[in-house]
């Protein structure tokens, strides 16, 4: 089962490299080294501030763009291609499939993630240079890998059941969403009556987006506590693997012929 | 059970304890986040200009989530009985950067940051930045300068100021005949009680809120049992000058003549008369301007 699964794993992370997404990683690295040193010039004591806003805020979105637009083509393409019927008239298991995908997404996405995480360093470094308080952007950066997380599984999740292009459209409106769950958790708060039940329903069926971005707090130079960090973490495996559960039980039933 | 059919259980087993797990750790991230983190964000933004640029043309929709969050950050604040509202004045001014013409977030804002902690914010000179802000944007929008005129007179205790106010408002087309008038009530008897019965009844009659009618009606309240007090106290003042000694209860008074009945308070209860010849009122709650009215 490991091996099965270790296969699909490396390969989905293969195809992906091949589909030359990591490309953008060259166009992330070469707008943000050429432009810091312009920050310096378009604002006065703010240009560590800008470049990291611009850094993390890069990371973040490309992130989640190449976590939907790769997700989505996850089942349509392999039946496209014919390649799933392939795969699973071997002693390859349904769940195995969507489970190993999903993994070589993450992988893909990490990978991606740690080369852009690279590429902003040496951008401070040729602004600003490096400090001890740099250091705390890599929870912001951890955090984001947690969206990540979030967000592949719910694209692998729709695209379970659904063509490419609505795929992507739920997985980006579910990301907008999640960005505004705490306001969604303080309506239910202020509703009443059934409006309260079913506003709480779906602020807890929504992914929290909003704890998991602590840009402007880290910009700042201030920290974030490892409690936090802890029950972020949990929060995020639990989620994504709720979706991928959800994905894998839509998957196990539908009919491939 | 063939191996499908325990993959299609197992996974739904996991996923109803997954999910329970994700409930039980957004509560954890909740409390280790605190309530007002998300509202926090505004203390790191340059301004609220540069949020609309970013809001790539959905600027209303943006406005509309940051007076929401306004709101329920007065609500929380004001039901804690809290003395700062440290964040409420930089969200009402993103509000109005992101969409100018949101006219409630001027009216409730201003009140919100004019009235006195624990009610409200307690900073009446942003209140009035906020409204001429709006004023500004909305310069047809007569409600405003009554909004305006309204915290001079209240908060501010700025009657000139205040009587400008109404005057300015009152050449607006549309504005309501009694703008004038409140601007010459201003001007003559800023501090008569009757000036501020005539306000609040004002904005008792032109209110659609509700929120806003029942508080204009506390104020009512409380005005009323203020002259109830004031005058019963006089009273009394009388009867210790023709007896020599206070009264111990309201029978007395009403057999010397001094009162026609047991003094009751607009709610129908009676008056407390109290061992030092003053007066109050039973139920303090339910006349809670009372005491600010009294030291005015």
């Amino acid at each position: 089962m490991i091996s099965r699964l270790t296969a699909i794993t490396l390969n989905t992370f293969r195809e992906a490299v091949r589909d030359r997404v990591l490309y953008n990683l060259i166009l992330f690295v070469l707008l943000l080294v050429a432009s810091a040193p312009l920050f310096g010039q378009i604002s006065i004591g703010m240009e560590r501030l800008i470049l990291v806003n611009v850094g993390l805020s890069s990371i973040s979105l490309f992130g989640v763009i190449i976590a939907i637009f790769i997700g989505i083509g996850l089942v349509s393409k392999e039946i496209e291609k014919k390649t799933l019927y392939t795969i699973l008239s071997r002693p390859v298991r349904r769940w195995e499939f969507i489970v190993g995908k999903y993994l070589g997404l993450i992988m893909t996405l990490v990978v991606n993630t740690a080369l852009m995480t690279a590429g902003f360093y040496i951008a401070l470094l040729v602004t600003k240079g490096l400090h001890k308080t740099d250091a705390l952007l890599l929870v912001a950066i951890y955090f984001t890998v947690l969206q990540f997380l979030i967000v592949t599984a719910l694209t692998v999740l729709f695209s379970t059941f659904s063509s490419p292009i609505f795929s992507a459209i739920f997985a980006f409106a579910l990301f907008v969403i999640g960005t505004f769950a705490e306001d969604l958790k303080n309506f239910a708060a202020i509703s009443k009556g059934a409006a309260k039940l079913l506003a709480t329903a779906a602020a807890y069926l929504m992914p929290n987006f909003a704890s998991l971005n602590v840009i402007a707090q880290t910009a700042h130079d201030q920290g974030v506590g490892g409690r936090l960090i802890l029950f972020n973490t949990l929060y995020a495996m639990l989620y994504s693997a709720s979706a991928v559960a959800a994905a894998v039980l839509i998957f196990e039933r539908r009919n491939l012929k | 059970m063939n191996r499908n059919r325990l993959a299609t259980s197992l996974f739904a087993v996991l996923l109803v304890l997954f999910f329970a797990g994700t409930v039980l750790c957004r509560s954890q991230v909740e409390k280790l986040r605190g309530k007002e983190v998300t509202l926090e964000e505004v203390l790191y933004m340059p301004s609220g200009k540069s949020v609309k640029r970013l809001s790539l043309g959905y600027s209303s929709l943006l406005a509309d989530i940051y007076w929401t969050r306004a709101v329920q950050y007065f609500g929380e604040k004001s039901n804690q009985r809290s003395m700062r509202y440290d964040l409420l004045y930089p969200l009402l001014d993103i509000t109005t950067d992101l969409d100018p013409h949101l006219i409630v977030s001027y009216e409730f804002g201003s009140l919100f940051l004019s009235q006195p902690p624990p009610e409200g914010a307690g900073q009446p000179e942003k209140a009035v930045a906020l409204v001429e802000k709006g004023i500004r944007e909305n310069p047809s929008y007569w409600r405003l300068y009554f909004t305006l005129g309204f915290i001079h007179y209240l908060d501010r205790r700025d009657y000139k100021a205040a009587s400008e106010a109404f005057f300015k408002g009152s050449e607006v087309p549309g504005a309501l005949p009694w703008m004038k008038v409140m601007a010459a009530r201003m001007a003559e008897h800023g501090e008569d009680r009757s000036t501020a019965l005539y306000l609040w009844k004002a904005v008792y009659d032109t209110s659609i809120d509700p929120q806003v009618k029942d508080t204009a009606m506390q104020h009512l309240a409380s005005l009323r049992a203020e002259q109830d007090i004031e005058q019963l106290e006089q009273r009394v003042k009388l009867y210790r000058e023709r007896t020599g000694v206070l009264p111990s209860r309201w029978l007395d008074m009403i057999r010397a003549g001094l009162l026609p009945g047991l003094p009751q308070d607009p709610d129908g209860t009676e008056y407390k008369l109290l061992p030092d010849g003053t007066v109050d009122v039973q139920d303090p709650a339910k006349y809670r301007f009372l005491d600010r009215n009294r030291n005015k």
